[in-house]
């Protein structure tokens, strides 16, 4: 029988500044524009400094058309 | 700086200005030489009624004084749109200054139990305010540069 895994804690990142390049070098205004959100707020995802809800990530997904999990990586540690 | 940031500063120098500015005015112009009136309740009362439009207006012109300054400096607008990171923000702000608040009540409550003049109490309700203030806008700049 195989061990549960403990998710006391994690680890977040994520995949929207490659994700944007693949978009046509989609700029972080564009990005902001098209979720109804800040630049600053873009800004502040890509560096790992705000989690977004789970509105606005899967806006983001979508505006990718791509996956959650594709869009956010969660490792648990 | 993020345009969010440098309204907070704004707000915690015009703060500062406002309230330090009023102060010394009313000490100069009431309170000065005719001490009795700082056990006078009325007193007080007008004092504080006075300082609410007062610190409206100076607040409303000095945002845009700076918002006239940085469009010339910088050649950019101010950001003054929200979204759910500025919310969630200012509800940790806001809740950070109500506990300053909240200790600054205790302790002009504590200064009447203790027997002290009214006039302390007063005094650290405005010394409260202002640390209120100071303590959300700080506590934004924080969290816009770290992270939330």
């Amino acid at each position: 029988m195989s061990k549960a895994p403990k998710l006391k804690s994690c680890v977040i990142t994520n995949n929207i500044r490659k994700l944007r390049f693949h978009a046509n070098e989609m700029t972080q205004q564009e990005l902001a524009d098209k979720t109804g959100v800040t630049r600053q707020t873009i800004v502040a995802i890509e560096n790992g400094k705000y989690f977004p809800t789970l509105e606005l990530a899967f806006r983001i997904a979508a505006l990718f058309n791509t996956p959650l999990e594709d869009v956010f990586i969660v490792r648990f540690s | 700086m993020e345009s969010k940031e440098k309204l907070s500063l704004l707000s915690v120098a015009s703060s500062a200005l406002i309230t330090g500015g009023y102060s010394i005015y009313v000490y100069s112009n009431y309170i000065s030489g005719q001490e009795t009136v700082l056990n006078d309740f009325s007193f007080w009362g007008k004092a504080f009624l006075v300082l609410i439009p007062v610190s409206i207006v100076a607040h409303i012109v000095l945002h845009i004084v700076f918002a006239i300054g940085n469009k010339i400096v910088t050649n950019e607008d101010l950001e003054t749109a929200t979204d759910e990171r500025d919310r969630h923000i200012e509800l940790k702000a806001v809740r950070i200054s109500h506990w300053v608040f909240i200790a600054g009540f205790l302790l002009a409550m504590i200064s009447q139990a203790a027997g002290m003049p009214v006039w302390v109490m007063f005094v650290l309700f405005v010394l409260s305010g202002f640390m209120a203030s100071t303590a959300s806008e700080i506590a934004k700049i924080i969290y816009y540069r770290r992270g939330i």
